[in-house]
Order: C-alpha cells, then structure tokens, then sequence
C-alpha cells in the first residue's frame, strides 16, 4: 500500500509475502546488516521468490553491485510490473534511493534532470503546479522514472507521442563493471536504445534527462463516448484519436451475446486557461491527488474477483457513462490514475494474485484483436480492468513494446483453472498476427514468445553480451525467458 | 522459473522409468515447460517414456544416474542444473521392492534394497535440495509409502526404506521451506505398475494416473502429504493406533 501524502515507500512490508526470517541459512544479515531477505513479488502478486536485498544510495551503487552472490542483481522501483523482472530468486535486490528534492527542473525549456528512484508521483506533485505535466504517465504515477525508462512505458498519448524512451535526452548508466555512462539517443544510441525498454538488464540507471510537457491548468477537457458493440468502438477509434493528445476504451469482456463488446471510449486533452470556469481560474494549476480508501491486508484466498462480482461492476460502470457522446472537466489524478485512489487494489484477487495480459497486433489485424476477445469472452475469465488503445509508431529499442497497431490489456485471476491453458492459445494468436507481449507486464509467456514477437532480440542479447560479459544483471524475468542466455 | 499460473520450466525425474514419476511429470508439463530430464541407470532403456512425454519445443532427455553410486550424485546435479538452468521440479522416484521371502532366506539381498531406496535417496535429494535452496525455489516430489505410516511384514523391508524416507522428506520439508522450497511427501498405497507385476493386491490399490493425479492437486494446494487414494489417510490412521495384537492378525498380505 503506498500512500499518495507524503513519500513513497519502495515497498510496504504488508505487500510482502510472509517470510521467515528465523531459519534462512543464506541470510547474510550477521554480516551485512543493511541487508534483509524479502519475498518479492510483482503488482500482479504471482510467482514470489527471495532475494536478499537492500536499499541503497547511488553513490554506494558500485560497491553493493561488488558484493553480490553468482546469482546477480536487479533493481527495483516500486514493484508495479505486474510479473517478475524486479525480482531474483537466491541473488540480490536493490531499491536506489534519491529523493525528489535532487530533481533539476530548467523552467525555460522544461528540461528535467531526476534520480532514477524517484516516483512520477512525487514528481508529479513538484511540477504540475510550476506548470509541466510529464511526457507520458501510465495508468498509476507510482512508477519510478528508472522504471519508467527501463520498461519503456506508454500511456494514452502513445498514438500522438509515443513511449517515455521518446523523451528522454540522456540518462546515466552504471554498467557490471562499474563504470558510468552518460548515454542518450545522440551518444551511444546503441547502448541508449538497449536500455529504453531493456527490463534493468544493461546496466543501473542512475539518473534521467527528459522534457516535461507545458499545461497550463491541471483539468482535463474528457470527451465520454458510449459505443455498443466492439466494431464501433475500433470505427470510431480508427477515425476521432487523432484529434485528441489522450484516448483510451474499456471493453465489457464478461458481457454476451447483444451486449458483447459494449465499451466506453475516454478522449481527453490538457484544458487550456481559457476553457475552465472561473473559480477554477483562480487556482488553475492546484494538484492535490486523493486516497479514498485501502484494501485491508487480508482478504478471503479465492479474493473478490469471480464472474459475477465483474459482471456486476460492468454493468453498473457501462450504465453510468451518459448514451451521448458528453464532454467534462476531470482531474489529473482521476483521467490518468483512477485506481491510484485505492491503495492495494491488487490484494482484490485473493491470494493466487492475478495476471494483466497485454498485448499489441498491427491494425490490418483485427480478426487476432476479435479472435482473442471472443476467447477470452467464452473463458468466462477476464476481470472488468480492460483496456483498449491505439499506438502510433514505436521508437528504435529492440525490446521496446508498443508499435503500431491495437493494444489490448486483460486482467484475470490467475490461479483459476483454465487461466494457463487460455494464456498459451491467446499467445499463439497474438504471434500468428505479427504481434507481441508487454515485458513489464508479462508473468506467464515462454522465451520462443518473445523470441517471435521482438525480431531484434538477437541484436538486443549481443548488446547485453558486450555490457555484461559474466551476466551480473539478472531477474527472474531474464531466466524465465532465456534473456540472460 | 516458474510463471504466474505455477506452470514450470525444467522437471527432473529421479527413476526416469517409474511408472509414477513419469506419470507425474506428463502433468507437469504445459507449453511453458523447457526441459524435462529422465534420470535411470540404463538410458538406452527409455525410448518409450522419451517417445510418450514428446512435445513440439520441449526438450526431453534420459541421462545415466545411478542412485546407489552416491559418490556421483553431487557431479550429476551442479552438471545438469549448470546445463538446463534451475529445476523446478525434482520427482525422487527410484526404488527397489525386492522379494520379502527370498530376502528371509539370504538376508544379502535387503542390502541393496536399504542402500538404493534410503541412503541413495537421501544423498541424491539432498544434493538436488541444496541447488534448490541456493536458487531459493523449487518442489521436490518424494515418492514415499503408505509405510510411511506403519510398515507391514509382507514387505517390511521395502516398507521400512519407505519409512526411512518418509520422515527424512518431512525434516527435509521443515528445513527448506525458508529457503523458499517446497516438499510434497507422495504416500501412494498398492500401486498397480511393472514394480508389482505378479503380486497380490491390497485393498485400495490403484494405479500411476491415479497417483499424479493426486499429487498434482496436492502440489497445487499445497499439502505436505498426498495420500493416493485419498482414502487410505483415514485407513492408516486407524491402522497406525491399531494394538499389535490385533494388528499382527490381520489379513494384510
């Protein structure tokens, strides 16, 4: 649970798995006492495994990365991939610090310089009210910028301005040997690009140079749009997204037969000055994001998530956006963040923790887009967290994820019968159309998977073999699809 | 690694021609799985369980594993696990049964039966145990006996390997689970298979499918001991308290 006042922890101890720290021959905290073994997991609460790790400051970087194990080091931020790259089973995990005070902000060309280990929340709260908004934001703003830039992360201005990679300047890289790098897309573009998207395994990023955006209120004009049946919502996707910086659709996944594909389509822009009331006016850049409430730590082991408790929220959320096309003022926090109100959201699906399945096909292939929807319909198994959207172009990163075409985010339970069998045949659609899955989500996928769907990996593997020639950079991740090979 | 549905990558077979192992490890595997490795003293011998876990994109190996040479077993384990990456699974499957009556009249013969069944069990697992606590995951499967519970003196040989074994897997599962590994404990009763060819049954026998059906609803509750047929938990409890008198009386074969 992370709370949106004040800092952001790197993890609280109730998100952990219970770990018994009485009997753990390989813990080594009579040594190094600013070490603790800790179950990790990702958001989606999947495949836990140990690590001993430490939180530790950027300059102290090279001298733990020293005294690692055989079995290597990753970092980790906020632990919100939902599956496993920011953890190592029996090796090390470390979280960088850096506060938001060490954040560089150049109010001329809204040029920033920030610690890798900073959140966009707490970025968010020191820029939005000087006027900058950042370049691309997630569903959440509890991401850290190193992850931001590591998994190459997208939101809903993909299709106008592509993925955080896109912004950056430069970035500072320590690498196994403990060297530092500045590199961007104008030096080393090679390695740059490697690591835009590279899951932490090139190197340590330090710190990051990127441009924020200029807006000039914190309210977003949000244009609502209803749309029956899923042939509509890709028609008028296909034809409006252009004219709006913003555009994401949720789609009814449990709805059946007339009501199949109903979906609700969000289009939104930066409100200029002129466009918001008056009292509005007086205070045009205010920023203070709300937590409504928490999940309690414990919630019954099969969770809350079932067809039927879906199946009801889809009702009752597809009947509350208006039938008309309806246009709004929103806050930041509830146009971009919306669960980001409800801290450990992710505990709702019990203790078999949950899988966020996405995907991108290329637009000629929305029959893959339809024949994955009519699966996942008939499996009676999505949860209502689905998201539709359409990316524009991708950037150079060879393990970077979105290109253009449809991307498609399905939330399931994952310790349900049929979930695994389900994820290899939506796997094996999703290839057969040219597309490919998301890193930063993925919890389930093989190594041919990724193989098919980055053609570059080959030239993203050598690029890693110069870096890291004894594999110091490890996850579960890269073992569990051969990235470390 | 494992992935987010549990389905695993690398499963390793200790007995790579046990009925039950194999069956075992044909559940286990899904499209995720990479490696499977059949450990037996005659490789050659395991074309048909080869054949019969053949997958397009898995690869499925016999490699020659001796489990009385326990002088070998700590090679075999740090050269495969350096080769294929962590196992996610290890099923301990090997056993001999050998013949009660001619173990009466040449007591010799129980020596390799003791020598395979518990001290070769014991070294292979723990050295497969040891890669797994370093790597801080992995599930052992230990295929033990209902003699786990009360031995018989039909086979109290066998029986008494079994119970041997049984309660150094329960230690073994204490000791690990910190480490993030996990023990499942198999006690299968009369097992219909090419190991009791010819032999008498016991009430509530039952056969290798049914037995990893089993285990695999065990593993993936959880449990510590799978009982096959679920039945018998509730048979031996009461046998286990019977008074020796009246236990000695029994038909049990």
């Amino acid at each position: 649970m992370v709370r949106p006042s004040g800092t952001t922890q790197w993890f609280d101890p109730a998100e952990r798995c219970p770990a018994t720290p009485w009997a753990a021959p390989y813990n080594d905290r009579a040594m190094r006492p600013d070490y603790t073994t800790a179950r990790l997991s990702g958001w989606g609460r999947t495949a836990a495994s140990s690590a001993r790790t430490a939180r530790v400051a950027t300059d102290e970087l090279a001298e733990h990365v020293k005294s690692a194990t055989g079995r290597g080091v990753i970092l980790r931020g906020l632990g919100r991939s939902y599956g496993d790259p920011a953890q190592n089973s029996g090796g090390t995990v470390l979280v960088l610090g850096g506060s938001v005070d060490e954040v560089v902000i150049d109010d001329e060309t809204g040029v920033v310089t920030c610690p890798a280990g900073v959140s966009l929340h707490d970025l968010l709260r020191r820029v939005v009210p000087r006027g900058w908004f950042v370049p691309v934001t997630p569903g959440t703003r509890f991401v850290t910028v190193g992850g931001a830039v590591a998994s190459d992360i997208h939101g809903k201005n993909h299709h106008f301005e592509g993925s955080f990679g896109n912004h950056v300047h430069s970035l500072r890289l320590m690498l196994a040997d403990g060297t530092v790098r500045t590199i961007g897309p104008d030096q080393e573009p090679r390695l740059f690009w490697a690591t835009v998207g590279g899951m932490g395994l090139t190197g340590a990023i330090l710190d990051v140079r990127f441009s924020l955006l200029p807006i000039e209120t914190s309210v977003c004009r949000v244009e609502t749009t209803r749309c029956r049946n899923l042939d509509e919502l890709l028609a008028e996707m296909a034809h409006g997204d252009e004219n709006h910086r913003y555009s994401v659709a949720w789609v009814d996944l449990l709805a059946r037969g007339r009501r199949g594909g109903r979906s609700v389509l969000w289009r939104g822009d930066h409100a200029r000055l002129d466009e918001v009331d008056e009292r509005r006016r007086l205070d045009p850049l205010s920023y203070a994001p709300r937590h409504l409430a928490s999940v309690p730590p414990v919630v019954p082991s099969s969770g809350f998530v079932n067809s039927t408790t879906s199946a009801l929220f889809n009702e009752l959320w597809f009947r509350k956006e208006p039938r008309r096309p309806a246009r709004a003022m929103k806050s930041i926090p509830s146009y971009f963040h919306p669960l980001d109100a409800i801290g450990g959201w992710n505990r709702l699906y019990g203790r078999g923790g949950f899988v966020q399945y996405q995907f991108v096909v290329p637009f000629e292939r929305e029959d893959a887009l339809r024949e994955v929807v009519r699966r996942v319909v008939s499996s009676r198994l999505a949860s209502p967290l689905i998201v539709l959207k359409r990316f524009g172009p991708g950037n150079p990163g060879p393990l970077s994820f979105p290109m253009e075409g449809w991307t498609l985010t399905v939330d399931m339970p994952a310790a349900r019968d049929g979930s695994g069998p389900l994820l290899h045949a939506l796997d094996a659609i999703v290839l057969e159309a040219g597309g490919r899955h998301y890193l930063a989500k993925d919890a389930h996928t093989t190594p041919e998977a990724i193989r098919r769907g980055y053609p570059h990996l080959d030239e993203w593997l050598a690029i890693r073999r110069e870096v890291d020639p004894d594999r110091l950079w490890q996850s579960d991740l890269a073992r569990r699809l051969e990235l470390v090979a | 690694m494992r992935n987010a549905t549990g389905e695993v990558q690398n499963v390793l077979v200790l007995g790579g021609r046990s009925e039950i192992g194999l069956a075992i490890a044909r559940r286990l595997i899904t499209p995720a799985t990479r490696h499977v490795v059949l450990a037996c003293r005659r490789p050659d011998d395991a074309d048909a369980a080869l054949a019969a876990l053949a997958r397009p994109g898995l690869e499925v190996r016999a490699v020659a594993f001796d489990a009385a040479a326990t002088a070998a077993h700590r090679r075999f384990v740090d050269g495969l696990v350096d080769e294929i990456g962590d196992i996610d699974v290890a099923i301990v499957a090997f056993g001999l049964l050998g013949d009660q009556e001619s173990i009466d009249d040449d007591p010799d013969r129980a020596v390799p039966i003791a020598h395979v069944n518990y001290t070769g069990a014991v070294s292979a697992t723990l050295h497969v145990a040891r890669r797994m606590r370093a790597a801080r995951h992995g599930r052992i499967v230990v295929l033990s006996s209902v003699a786990g519970e009360r031995v018989r003196r039909s086979n109290f040989v066998y029986g008494s390997t079994k119970a041997g074994l049984d309660g150094f897997a329960q230690g073994l599962a204490d000791a690990v689970v910190a480490d993030g590994v996990g023990v499942t404990i198999v006690r299968p009763g009369f097992v219909h298979s090419r190991m009791t060819a010819g032999l008498k049954a016991a009430p509530f026998a039952t056969t290798p499918d049914a037995v990893a059906e089993c285990t695999i609803a065990g593993i993936r509750r959880g449990r510590r001991i799978v009982w096959a047929p679920s039945v018998l938990r509730w048979v031996f409890m009461v046998l286990r308290h019977l008074p020796t008198p009246i236990w000695r009386r029994l038909p049990l074969g």
